[in-house]
């Protein structure tokens, strides 16, 4: 059976759909070039004007406003070129030959297209996200990717064809005991074969791998993922897909401070940088901790609230993500206590209080509240 | 008890004792002042007669710390009998009239050849010839300080087969050169600028040569003596002027000696400070004399005071000046409308010079001061001219940061009001300051018309490069990724489109 006949993969199909799609500007371009003309294009305008909360999708959501970004305006024509080199990198020395480029890589490729395309990364950054907005595609689906820093541990078979071997090829994340990085090929593999029935997600490393060390997947019957922080867009969307493809729930498991909170959000909500962008977010995701509450309930040890704590706080309960009423109530006890706790701060109580202890308690709480409708 | 002798100072001594009145107080203002005095003189002497000025100077070390300044002119000349007097004698010939003139201190080259005098003990030689003498005068003076009169110590005639007409003289000045040079130098340059109907030639103390070529022909018609204005009348002047009256009424005195009074303006001034028109101007008494003084500052309806005895640079000279010495890439002018002060008449001339190599690029205007066409040189930040500039918002006017940028302001005045006895720089009067603040902003006004169509052009160009620079890298890369072969051409670019910014 030769290579073009066999079934194509998800990542085969998200690829080709955004490879057309690049092109198709492409020649849009030529063409008004051809006739002489100073070319245009459009996209969705993403200012804030026209950035909202989608209650239909849940998400973080672009609006109807649309702009003309055109080469006969000057203030238009260095992005208009700088959008032009990220098309063609992405589709020509990307997705066709097949190699995938992080963000830096890209910053630093314009060089040789030419000089000083890009004053510094965070230019060319945007310039990548305007071509997401143009095409109505992530950055991976056309095979850019962040550093990969998130990884994930736990019962899942997923398959992938390798690009070395152009074999097709099987992978237990359960494999590595240090946890799978989540990188471009995992995002877009394929799920063969699950026994977990829930995932956790854990905002840092530490954590991550005192639960893998107390076997906490197989406690939990749970896949674990390590956010690292701020989730990258690849790991977001890895869990939308264990949630969605799956049907796996998805907990989010952070420290208890605003910025905790909030890494919790945006798994569920979506930022409004990627608000162009679909198929990131768990609207259904569940933030199970720590809460302040659980603060006072264990007794952990905290720190005070900065300026800047108490200044998101209040930012966030004006959000529209947070809008759901236990998150209201949780961020007015932040308001009232203005203390803040680590994940870790559980360990002060014993090195396995928070897989005998705390998340037992913590899955009841969360069954009782969904029964009764609170979450 | 002791005795206390008064004596009587003649003003050779006067200024010899306070000679730092008359400019000559350290040595580097010493020498400064000297070159001066005797350029001024040389200027003067061309003008009067209608003669384009063309004047040679030279500095050179004598010795250590003494210096001979040498100047010859083509001016209408001294008459030989009347030389000595005119350079070895202070203050000879005083001028009771009014006229807008030179004349620094009034003093002429008389202080400088004291002054000589002084600090090397040598005389000054003078050669002068009136226009159409056979002979040349040449004298060798030295001054009698306490009596105040000419000492000659020798003169000689020579026969003038070159039919030359003129002054030239060389005195020894002890000063600092060093020191002196830079104001030297800036001094001929400005005068350069405002004289460009003058050729000069200068020779500094290092052997350098500069050479100022007129450009204009026409040479400026000198102010006409006329009275005095009733409003600049102060009670000593009016004591004398009463000393000296032929008349037999006040009207009659009112009428002939001062500036634009008429029967009825004299008859209502009369009437005005409650005087008989008919009485004799020597029978005033004192109480009289000050109310008709103090009447006369106060009085409305004296006519504005005569302006033909000024004589300002004119726009035309003072542009084909600016431009011959500054070379900017724009200029204008205004000469304003005579006004007065305190009766005494003035007139501002401003012209602003933009662009260029030769106009320093700085944050702030370059200023040229000229009151009666001298450069004003030291002092410049308590002119008024500098509060004037300091008050204007320059970005407004679409000058740079750092524009190059030169403003010339020339105050013509029958009495320039000078800030202090240095006469360095110009009070802020009123008057002054507010007919300077209207010519300055003529002035920027055509400029900002000016800098605008600049900005436009550069802006205009540099979208022009921007298009010429990033739109072949647009084609380019739409071709890669279109999978087209051929690269479109982008030469429609040089028919710039207006961005909409």
């Amino acid at each position: 059976m030769s290579k073009e006949t066999r079934e194509k993969t998800h990542a085969d199909k998200v690829k080709d759909k955004a490879f057309k799609k690049l092109v198709a500007l492409g020649k849009d371009v030529y063409g008004q070039l051809e006739e002489g003309k100073y070319p245009d294009f459009e996209m969705p305008l993403r200012a804030s004007s026209n950035i909202f909360y989608d209650l239909k999708t849940r998400q973080y959501s672009v609006g109807k406003k649309r702009v003309r970004r055109s080469a006969g305006n000057v203030r238009h024509l260095k992005p208009f070129l700088q959008t032009m080199f990220v098309a063609s990198f992405a589709a020509r020395d990307l997705l066709q030959p097949g190699r995938t480029s992080t963000l830096r890589d890209l910053y630093y490729s314009s060089e040789s297209a030419m000089a000083k395309m890009f004053g510094d990364q965070s230019e060319s950054d945007k310039a990548i996200t305007d071509v997401e907005a143009i095409i109505g595609m992530a950055r991976e689906d056309f095979n850019i990717f962040p550093d990969a820093r998130s990884t994930i541990y736990g019962d899942l078979i997923v398959s992938f064809l390798d690009k070395k071997t152009k074999q097709r090829r099987e992978l237990n994340l359960a494999f590595n005991p240090d946890g799978q990085t989540i990188g471009p090929t995992l995002v877009k593999s394929d799920f063969v074969k699950t026994g977990a029935d829930k995932v956790i997600c854990i905002e840092s490393g530490g954590m991550f791998q005192r639960l893998i060390e107390e076997d906490a997947d197989e406690q939990f019957n749970a896949i674990l993922v390590h956010l690292a922080g701020q989730a990258p867009r690849g790991t977001r969307r890895l869990i939308r897909r264990m949630n969605e493809e799956l049907n796996l729930p998805v907990y989010v498991f952070v420290d208890a401070d605003p910025w905790g909170m909030h890494i919790y959000n945006v798994i569920a909500s979506g930022s409004a940088s990627a608000a162009h962008l679909t198929g990131l977010t768990t609207p259904d995701a569940i933030w199970m901790g720590l809460t302040p509450t659980d603060i006072t309930t264990y007794d952990l040890p905290t720190d005070n609230f900065t300026k800047g704590d108490l200044n998101r706080t209040v930012q966030l309960i004006r959000d529209p993500r947070y809008q759901k009423p236990y998150l209201q109530e949780e961020l007015k006890v932040f308001m009232q206590l203005k203390k803040k706790a680590e994940q870790q701060s559980l360990t002060s109580k014993s090195l396995t209080f928070v897989v005998d202890e705390y998340l037992p308690a913590k899955f009841n709480e969360i069954a009782k509240m969904q029964r009764v409708g609170k979450i | 008890m002791s005795k206390v002798e008064f004596k009587q100072l003649s003003p050779a001594d006067f200024f010899y004792r306070n000679r730092e009145l008359a400019g000559f107080d350290s040595p580097t203002k010493s020498l400064y002042t000297a070159f001066r005095e005797i350029i001024e003189n040389s200027f003067d002497g061309a003008e009067i007669g209608g003669i384009n000025p063309d004047i040679f100077v030279s500095i050179k070390e004598k010795s250590e710390d003494v210096y001979t300044i040498f100047i010859s002119d083509n001016g209408i000349g001294i008459p030989g009998s009347k030389v000595p007097k005119a350079l070895a004698k202070l203050l000879f010939g005083g001028k009771y009239v009014e006229r807008q003139s030179r004349g620094h201190f009034g003093l002429g080259a008389s202080m400088t050849v004291l002054y000589s005098q002084i600090t090397t003990n040598l005389p000054t030689r003078v050669l002068s010839c009136t226009r159409g003498s056979e002979v040349i005068d040449e004298y060798h003076l030295m001054i009698d300080i306490q009596r105040n009169e000419p000492i000659i110590r020798y003169h000689n005639q020579l026969p003038n087969k070159k039919k030359w007409h003129g002054v030239a003289v060389e005195v020894n000045i002890e000063g600092d050169y060093g020191r002196a040079h830079p104001k030297i130098l800036n001094y001929i340059e400005s005068t350069a600028m405002v004289a460009p109907y003058a050729n000069i030639t200068f020779i500094d103390a290092y052997g350098i040569l500069y050479k100022f070529n007129k450009v204009v022909d026409e040479v400026p018609k000198l102010g006409k003596a006329v009275l005095p204005h009733p409003r600049g009348i102060d009670t000593e002047k009016m004591l004398r002027l009463i000393r000296v009256a032929r008349q037999k009424s006040m009207k009659n005195f009112l009428t002939s000696n001062f500036q634009r009074v008429g029967d009825i303006t004299a008859k209502n001034f009369l009437k005005y400070v409650n005087i008989n028109p008919d009485k004799v101007p020597s029978q005033l008494d004192h109480d009289e004399i000050v109310r008709c003084v103090q009447g006369m500052n106060s009085f409305e309806d004296f006519l504005s005071p005569e302006t033909k005895c000024l004589s300002p640079i004119g726009e035309a000279v003072l542009e084909a000046g600016i431009k011959k010495e500054l070379e900017p890439k724009f200029i204008a002018s205004i000469t304003r409308k005579p006004q007065a002060y305190s009766g005494h008449p003035f007139v501002v001339e401003v012209a602003m010079a933009y662009g260029g190599n030769k106009i320093e690029s700085s944050s702030e205007p370059t200023l040229f001061r000229f009151a009666n066409r001298i450069p004003l040189l030291y002092d410049q930040y308590a002119d008024v001219a500098a509060k004037v500039i300091r008050s204007f918002n320059w970005r407004m006017y679409k000058v740079p940061q750092n524009g190059n940028l030169a403003i010339i302001t020339h105050i013509a005045s029958t009495k320039v009001p000078y800030r202090t006895a240095g006469k360095e720089s110009i009070s802020d009067r009123p008057e002054l300051e507010r007919e300077m603040k209207l010519a300055m902003q003529v002035c920027a006004r055509k400029m900002r018309v000016y800098l605008s169509r600049i900005e436009r052009e550069e802006r205009s160009a540099k979208r022009a490069s921007i298009f010429e620079k990033y739109l072949p890298y647009i084609a380019q890369f739409a071709t890669k990724l279109s999978g087209k072969k051929q690269v479109p051409p982008t030469d429609f670019v040089k028919s710039v489109k207006k961005g909409d910014d």
